[in-house]
């Protein structure tokens, strides 16, 4: 049986073994990590955008209501039924009102700088209507809300002037930030992929390369009876180094990014997005990310330098 | 201690490397294996030390029946038989020291242990001193007695030398033979190769003679000839 002390002994020595050939190798080292960076990086980029562009969904989303104007001559009563009514559809999440004179009161404040108008409203008597606020749950599918709406003794109760507001605008634009989330969701996954793959053959030709610099000393340990895990261990040793680095390389990266060029991103987003909100959720989760991504750094290291290792490392006896 | 029972290898159809081999080696002794170029002394070491498998044939060293024995547990077997080259296979880039330490840290032993035992087994090898020289500071005997060195350091119950004084000046041959009886003399079991008349002469040790993949004699102490 083998000591526990030599088996510690044994992994110490292949992690010290691993960690010194990447240091000679480091030039030979060079392009795995350079395109291990650029997988990462793509990584924690889409990671971010696609963060981003549901927190702006959600931001839009939550601004959306319906604005039912009634007619003057509306009583309390009917005002309840109507509500009532409203809050028990399906798609209802709020149901608020707004009397005249709320009304007239947040007019006035969003007019305070045009003395001229607030003059004018103070001369007649308040021209605003009252209104029934709904906040729907999905936004996109407001369809029975309007339905409920259109109901012949509801329409007797609406101002026939002010109209219903269905904030119509801004499902066009959620509409385009969904589809835009979904498109770079979908490029995002295809460029990781494509990256995780190249990196994983450089990291196989990188190791093939290192096996054949060393084929004499391997064949040594092998008939010196070191075990495949003593043999194949600084490989992949070597391997998970090139992706922590790279993980950490791509979380500065992607900092610097944020430092430098927010302001720039902000403004070729059209203000659309909320690039201030990247950055706060990069900071926020920065472990989190830097775990995820030193997860998969190190996956990718091991998987490809264990394959690598398997194929080019002969270990069974010939026949 | 090594036991081949109607041992046959052979890698195509027209080409028998051996061919029933039988042969039962004591423990603690010298044995001399002769033979000219491509007769199959390589091919029967290489059985030995489990690189090739027999075709047919049975195989027992050290009490470990080669049958049996999973692909995973050739490294275990290795470490009990130690083996030198024609070609010393030293490390180039390690020195004198670290080459042989290298065989013990492949199992494990502490930096301690081995700073305790490498030095001892150079000293059997007469090579004391000599510790920070890197290989290509060596003579060609110099760098036979450390592979030497590094094949008993972990003071294994076989010593399998291929050729190991092919590529020596005789004085240096010799100097590599004596560290051998000497290694004999502790106790451990040789199984020695070589092309040089002289020293088969020399040893009187017992001598089996291999030509054509067959045993063309087996005494006990014998004069060479092919």
């Amino acid at each position: 049986m083998v000591k526990f002390s030599q088996k510690f002994n044994t992994f110490k020595r292949v992690v010290r073994t691993g960690a010194t050939n990447f240091v000679r190798n480091a030039w030979l080292a060079m392009a795995a990590m350079a395109v291990m960076v650029v997988t990462l990086t793509i990584i924690l980029f889409s990671l971010v955008a696609s963060a981003t562009f549901n927190n702006t969904i959600a931001q839009i989303t939550s601004k959306i209501n319906i604005s039912v104007y009634l007619k003057d001559s509306v009583t309390e009563e009917q005002r309840t039924v109507l509500m009532d009514g409203l809050r028990k559809l399906p798609n209802v999440k709020e149901v608020g009102f707004v009397s005249k004179d709320q009304a007239l009161a947040e007019y006035k404040a969003a007019n305070a700088n045009n003395p001229g108008l607030l003059q004018a409203l103070n001369e007649t008597s308040n021209p605003l209507p009252a209104s029934v606020k709904v906040l729907p749950n999905d936004p996109s599918r407001i369809q029975d809300i309007k339905n409920f709406l259109d109901k012949p003794n509801n329409v007797a109760l609406l101002d026939p002037q002010a109209g219903t507001s269905y904030s119509g605008d801004r499902k066009a634009a959620i509409d385009k930030i969904t589809h835009a989330t979904n498109v770079l969701q979908r490029i995002g996954f295809a460029a990781v992929l494509i990256f995780a793959v190249i990196s994983m053959l450089i990291i196989f030709n990188t190791i093939q390369m290192a096996i054949f610099n060393r084929r004499d000393e391997l064949t040594i340990m092998r008939l010196l009876g070191a075990t495949t895990w003593y043999i194949r261990g600084p490989f992949v040793v070597e391997s998970i180094i090139y992706g922590v680095i790279s993980a950490v390389l791509s979380i500065l990266i992607i900092d610097a990014v944020f430092i430098t060029a927010s302001s720039a991103l902000q403004a070729s987003s059209l203000g659309l997005l909320d690039i201030g909100y990247a950055n706060t959720y990069f900071h926020h989760k920065f472990w989190i990310l830097l775990t995820m991504q030193l997860t998969i750094g190190i996956v990718i290291g091991a998987v490809s330098s264990i394959i690598a290792t398997r194929r080019y490392l002969k270990f069974k006896t010939s026949k | 201690m090594i036991l081949l029972d109607r041992v046959t290898k052979t890698y195509n159809r027209k080409s028998t490397a051996l061919d029933r081999i039988s042969v039962h080696v004591e423990a603690k002794e010298f044995v001399i294996v002769v033979g000219q170029s491509g007769a199959g002394k390589t091919t029967l070491l290489r059985l030995l030390t489990r690189e090739e498998k027999p075709t047919s044939g049975k195989i027992v060293i050290g009490g470990v029946d080669y049958d049996k024995l999973k692909d995973k547990d050739i490294p275990l077997l290795r470490r009990k038989i130690g083996v030198v080259f024609q070609d010393f296979k030293l490390l180039p880039n390690k020195n004198v020291f670290e080459n042989v330490a290298f065989a013990l840290e492949i199992v494990g032993m502490s930096n301690r242990e081995i700073k305790h035992t490498v030095p001892r087994v150079l000293d059997i090898v007469n090579l004391k001193g000599k510790e920070k020289n890197m290989p290509y500071e060596l003579s060609g005997g110099e760098r036979q007695r450390v592979a030497i060195a590094r094949a008993i350091v972990r003071q294994p119950k076989i010593l399998i030398a291929d050729e190991p004084t092919g590529n020596l000046d005789p004085k240096h041959a010799w100097d590599v033979i004596r560290v051998l009886e000497k290694i004999n003399r502790y106790g451990t079991t040789v199984l020695l190769t070589t092309h040089n008349q002289e020293i088969v002469n020399r040893l009187k040790r017992r001598v089996i003679t291999i030509s054509h993949g067959k045993i063309a004699s087996d005494r006990a102490s014998a004069n060479y000839k092919v």
